[in-house]
């Protein structure tokens, strides 16, 4: 693990705004996370695990309060600029895999190398992460002809072709089997060992949990045991 | 399918647009054949001849005919008669000893010249149209005629009776529509054209060369602004159907719109992909637009060859895609809008 924090949020706050009801989605979260670390969050629906991974994503703006990515003071960002944060800093893995259908692997990672402005060929690192990965063989295909294990795979793979300094995983094994979970865990424990790769990972499973270097809860928009 | 769908939709007003132009710059194109090959040099109509096509009337006497042949360097003046049928098919009186001395006369494909007052020539894209042969009897006027002969298209008429059974049909015996007069040389075309206004008979005197030039969509009432108009319906149809097309598409690609954005497509790169795909409809809807103008050009040269001489004309394919491409690109633009406005987490959590 490296040192120095790569996140950091001070009495992080966020309400959405309901109808006419104004509603609390983080109460103040005070987090830190050194580079290099591999951090599972917990807690139960609603208690603001995704608001948190949302906003550390630049995906939404906080309500009050500090938070830093990478350097970065999210809290000053324009949209644009944490559109272009998200471009190289941070990468999303999701429990619906949210891979473009109509594109093959190959494509989709392709996508989000064009997107961050990346058009020459993959870096031989990337290669060998795809070999870790296990889909090197899969790529040409496209996401309805993938198991769901091999689309989780490829889109961990898009999410870190760009080298970004966060991987963000919103419950990555919510939607496949123990097997394919483990595979997809052992991964991101994987990029985590090997590369150093920071991850974020939201999970229900206290088992996919523990592949985390330490685990933070959450309830009612705030962290309740670090 | 959709695509498919707007593509089609979007070819439409390409071939309405390639359509019309091609009606009338085909229209024209024959009339000037027609006028070209007369062998005249300068072309009198009435002064009251108010379009460049004349289609009727005889307003100028026959004798004009004999003083205008007296004029020096002038070798040979044609009076004809115009009566219109069908717009834009007209009959023409013509007295063919005379023109043929002037045009070296038509080329008969079947049959021959007048035998009877009650012959009439017609040409081979009339035929077809009409489906008639030599000897069949065409009822034209209220009058029956029996073909005499088939001829080449591009000179003069499509229809010819003899000029003085014409006269006599439309009440005009000893007048005649417009007048072709041959000089003896081209060289002394100017030089008649200057003594026949020194006559001050009233009547408008052209070169035929001029009048030749007149032939062009600007100088006839009304085309260049239907034109216009169809043009306009063109980007109205391509905003439209790309603007519902667009809007649907972005509808149901909403979660991968928000795929796009989380990792970190901009506003600017949402909105291009959209304006592209609009683009490629446009540009799929210019190609099969032409494709079906061909297409309409072929179904009506065939089902009325004599009336609308319709050709493609391929200097208007870059104007009329570059319309659907306005039309594509202005229908893009609010669902392309929306899109790039979208929340991405909603857009993420959207099924």
């Amino acid at each position: 693990m490296s040192n120095g924090p790569i996140i950091e949020t001070r009495d992080l706050r966020k309400v959405y705004r309901v109808g006419k009801v104004d509603v609390p989605a983080l109460r103040g979260v005070d987090l830190t996370v050194q580079a290099g670390e591999f951090l599972s969050i917990v807690g139960p629906s609603g208690s603001g695990k995704s608001t948190l991974f949302h906003i550390i994503g630049g995906l939404t703006p906080p309500t009050g309060g500090q938070v830093r990515v990478a350097g970065q003071d999210l809290a000053l960002m324009t949209d644009s600029d944490r559109t272009r944060m998200r471009k190289r800093s941070v990468g999303f893995v999701f429990q619906k895999f949210n891979l473009l259908p109509n594109l093959t692997a190959r494509h989709n990672i392709a996508v989000a190398r064009f997107i961050a402005g990346n058009t020459g060929p993959l870096d031989g690192q990337f290669e060998e992460v795809l070999g870790l990965l296990g889909v090197a063989q899969r790529l040409d295909h496209k996401p309805a002809a993938l198991s769901g294990g091999e689309q989780q795979r490829i889109a961990i793979a898009r999410a870190i072709v760009n080298h970004p300094a966060i991987l963000l995983a919103d419950e990555p094994t919510g939607n496949l089997d123990s097997e394919n979970s483990k595979a997809v865990l052992e991964v991101l424990r994987g990029l985590n060992e090997r590369l150093g790769q920071t991850i974020l990972m939201i999970t229900h499973n206290p088992e996919a949990a523990a592949y985390g270097h330490r685990t933070v809860n959450m309830r009612d928009g705030q962290i309740i045991a670090a | 399918m959709r695509s498919l769908l707007s593509v089609l939709l979007m070819g439409v007003p390409v071939t309405l647009i390639l359509a019309l132009v091609g009606l009338t710059q085909g229209l024209l194109q024959d009339s000037q054949r027609r006028q070209q090959n007369t062998g005249a040099d300068i072309i009198i109509r009435a002064s009251t001849a108010s379009g460049v096509v004349n289609f009727s009337g005889a307003p100028i006497p026959e004798k004009v005919v004999a003083k205008i042949e007296e004029q020096p360097h002038v070798r040979l003046a044609v009076g004809v008669l115009n009566h219109s049928i069908d717009p834009p098919l007209v009959i023409t009186g013509v007295d063919l000893a005379r023109f043929d001395r002037m045009s070296g006369g038509f080329v008969y494909k079947q049959g021959g010249p007048f035998k009877g007052p009650n012959d009439m020539l017609i040409d081979e894209a009339y035929a077809a149209q009409a489906h008639k042969a030599v000897g069949d009897t065409v009822t034209l006027l209220n009058h029956d005629w029996r073909v005499e002969g088939i001829i080449e298209p591009g000179k003069l008429a499509r229809i010819a009776v003899q000029l003085a059974v014409l006269q006599d049909l439309d009440a005009a015996t000893g007048k005649v529509g417009q007048i072709y007069v041959k000089v003896d040389n081209a060289a002394n075309i100017d030089a008649v054209v200057q003594e026949l206004n020194a006559l001050e008979t009233g009547y408008k005197i052209n070169t035929l060369e001029e009048y030749v030039a007149m032939y062009t969509p600007g100088r006839i009432s009304g085309v260049k602004e239907f034109t216009v108009v169809i043009m306009a319906i063109g980007v109205v149809i391509g905003f439209c159907v790309v603007c519902l097309s667009m809007y649907m598409s972005v509808l149901q690609r909403t979660r991968e719109i928000g795929i796009l954005k989380s990792l970190g497509a901009s506003k600017g790169f949402i909105l291009t992909i959209i304006e592209v795909e609009a683009m490629l409809l446009g540009a799929g809807g210019t190609v099969l637009g032409i494709v079906m103008s061909f297409g309409a050009c072929w179904l009506v040269r065939t089902l009325v060859p004599a009336s609308i001489p319709m050709i493609v004309v391929q200097s208007w394919w870059p104007t009329a895609g570059l319309i659907t491409l306005l039309g594509a690109g202005l229908g893009a633009l609010y669902p392309g809008l929306n899109a790039a406005r979208q929340d991405p987490i909603e857009a993420l959590s959207y099924e």
